[in-house]
């Protein structure tokens, strides 16, 4: 067990070093969701989206919890990146031949994105904040804020990483992950609540576990624990299901890698 | 005498798919020598090698390291090898030291266990002055150096290294066969591959000529030149077209072994020069051949690897200038 320990906090600690390493790409990473989603995009349609529709004070506190999904999602869909780049230039080789468990590398990468992932999502909360929104749930709420955006960040983190492992090149990697990210988002309630699209958009959105993980969060910052238990209480059985689903298809895919 | 057998390789073939990349291969490595998979690209070596080293299963047959099993025994087997890969697998990110106390953790020393033999590895190959600077400064020997580094850490009993000199300069090159030697000096037992015939045939006691999936030849570079028999006479000749029919005039001659048509003239398999070449040279005449250039060697490994192949190892593989 202390064996495994340590095995997986140094991989841990070399996605760290990395990190800090491309200090710009940090920042980027870093700033990227606050500053042209929350910030831009915010403001931008404050004026143009009906409150009546969004069924929110502004349209920038309507769109924090927005953010927040799709900064999970973002990190999750990129979260396999690193370990193509070490597959195809035979890192991940070196790994595997040495006397570890074959999870140690995989349990490091998601305890890495999670963290990651986790204190984005503290910022972008935090900027949201200064833009006059404030969480109605209080500190309980960001907790479950974040224990919603982990659990979907888990099941995309498994694809992506299933991804790494199965494609022939990073070119083919990133294509996916272009094609993925964009129409997730859109058929999403990230942007407009499902009830003010069209139909058939609203109808694929309701598919979308990104939807799912909204609706539970955007009450949460938006009118408080009445509203938004019932929604807690869907959302935790629909990621456990995703999750499941997502990690039985990446177990096979790095076996297959693997083996 | 009986050798201790480090590596026991029987009957091992691997399938993707369709493509048969390894088809039934059975050798074994003795502890302490140095062991070379010699074969162009796509042969098979490297398929062989990883599933020495667990990164790969069998379709059939086995292949265990000192007794343990490849794949049922995965855990075993990677606490007794270092591996080397054909890739520069470096972070470009982390320093040298870096690269080296991580795999310190992942063979699950202690960090002060790790950073002495880290200090000692940096000084054998050299690193010291540069072990605190991210490998993407490196240049590619020091990252080959690194690499090595990487492969030794554990204190393997045997290191595999996959084309440790391919694409390096002469004077890196040489290093790293001078590593090799030493640690072979050490009681190492290493395994490579490579598709470089001067490597093989300087550095390993013994090898297997690999190519599209099956050994061709087994044995020490020595015996495997023996096993020709005979010298090799090669002719460069004027009239291309009377090529043909020259070679079907000695083909039969007594003092002559075998003959083969190359680009621009014949490669002839004597057993005794003494008698064959009064033999050549008549029959040329005879003929109308005009000889630009007569050439007499000892056989050499490039020979054993076209009479084994069919073909040059360079036809698929360029070779470095020395």
């Amino acid at each position: 067990m202390t064996e495994y320990w340590q095995e997986i906090s140094a991989l841990t600690m070399r996605w760290v070093r990395r990190l800090s390493r491309e200090k710009f790409s940090m920042l980027f990473t870093l700033v990227q969701p606050m500053l042209f989603w929350l910030i831009f995009f915010g403001n931008l349609f404050q004026r143009a989206a009906d409150t009546q529709v969004t069924q929110a004070p502004n349209y920038i506190s309507f769109l924090a919890a927005g953010v927040v999904v799709m900064t999970v999602l973002n990190n999750g869909l990129a979260g396999g990146v690193d370990l193509l780049f070490d597959k195809e230039n035979g890192f991940l080789e070196r790994l595997m031949s040495a006397p570890i468990r074959r999870s140690s590398v995989i349990l490091s990468r998601f305890i890495f994105v999670m963290t990651i992932t986790s204190l984005q999502v503290l910022v972008i909360l935090g900027v949201a904040f200064l833009f006059g929104v404030e969480p109605a749930t209080g500190l309980l709420g960001v907790a479950v804020i974040l224990l919603i955006g982990m659990m979907f960040g888990v099941g995309l983190t498994a694809i992506s990483m299933a991804m790494a492992f199965s494609v022939k090149s990073h070119g083919d990697f990133f294509s996916v992950l272009g094609f993925l990210s964009l129409p997730m988002i859109f058929l999403s309630s990230a942007l407009v609540p499902l009830a003010a699209m069209p139909g058939w958009m609203s109808f694929l959105a309701r598919f979308n576990p990104m939807t799912w993980a909204i609706d539970a969060v955007r009450p949460l910052i938006l009118s408080g624990w009445s509203d938004a238990l019932p929604h807690v209480a869907m959302v935790i059985p629909v990621m456990l299901v995703f999750d499941a689903v997502c990690l039985y298809g990446g177990a096979k895919a790095f076996r297959r890698a693997m083996g | 005498m009986e050798r201790a057998v480090a590596i026991e390789v029987n009957r091992l073939s691997k399938a993707y798919g369709a493509h048969q990349a390894v088809s039934d291969l059975s050798f074994h490595v003795y502890a302490g020598e140095i062991f070379g998979l010699l074969g162009p690209n796509g042969a098979g070596k490297s398929t062989t090698l990883r599933t020495l080293i667990t990164l790969l299963h069998p379709t059939s047959g086995t292949a265990s390291i000192f007794g343990h099993d490849t794949v049922r025994e995965a855990d075993t087997v990677r606490r007794l090898i270092g591996y080397v890969p054909q890739e520069r697998a470096i972070d470009r990110f982390l320093t040298g030291r870096e690269h080296l106390q991580l795999l310190g953790a992942l063979y699950h020393l202690t960090k002060e266990e790790a950073a002495g033999r880290i200090n000692e590895l940096l000084k054998l190959v050299d690193l010291e002055a540069h072990a605190d600077r991210p490998a993407k400064t490196y240049s590619g020997g020091m990252k080959r150096k690194l690499d090595i580094a990487c492969g030794l850490l554990p204190d393997p009993k045997i290191l595999f290294l996959d084309e440790p000199t391919l694409g390096l300069d002469v004077q890196s090159r040489l290093r790293i066969w001078e590593y090799v030697r030493m640690l072979k000096a050490r009681g190492m037992t290493v395994v490579m591959t490579t598709n470089y015939l001067d490597e093989a045939d300087q550095l390993c006691d013994r090898l297997a000529i690999i190519d599209g999936g099956r050994i061709k030849a087994l044995g020490s570079p020595t015996e495997l030149k023996v096993a020709l028999g005979g010298d090799i006479v090669s002719l460069t000749i004027k009239e291309m077209d009377r090529i043909p029919g020259l070679e079907a005039a000695l083909a039969n001659q007594p003092a002559i072994k075998t003959v083969r048509a190359t680009g621009n003239g014949l490669d002839i398999r004597v057993e005794s020069p003494e008698k064959a070449l009064p033999v050549i040279l008549e029959t040329a005449n005879r003929l109308g051949c005009g000889i630009e250039f007569i050439d007499y060697h000892r056989p050499r490994l490039d020979d054993v690897f076209i009479a084994h192949t069919g073909r040059r190892i360079t036809d698929t593989a360029e070779t470095p200038v020395e």
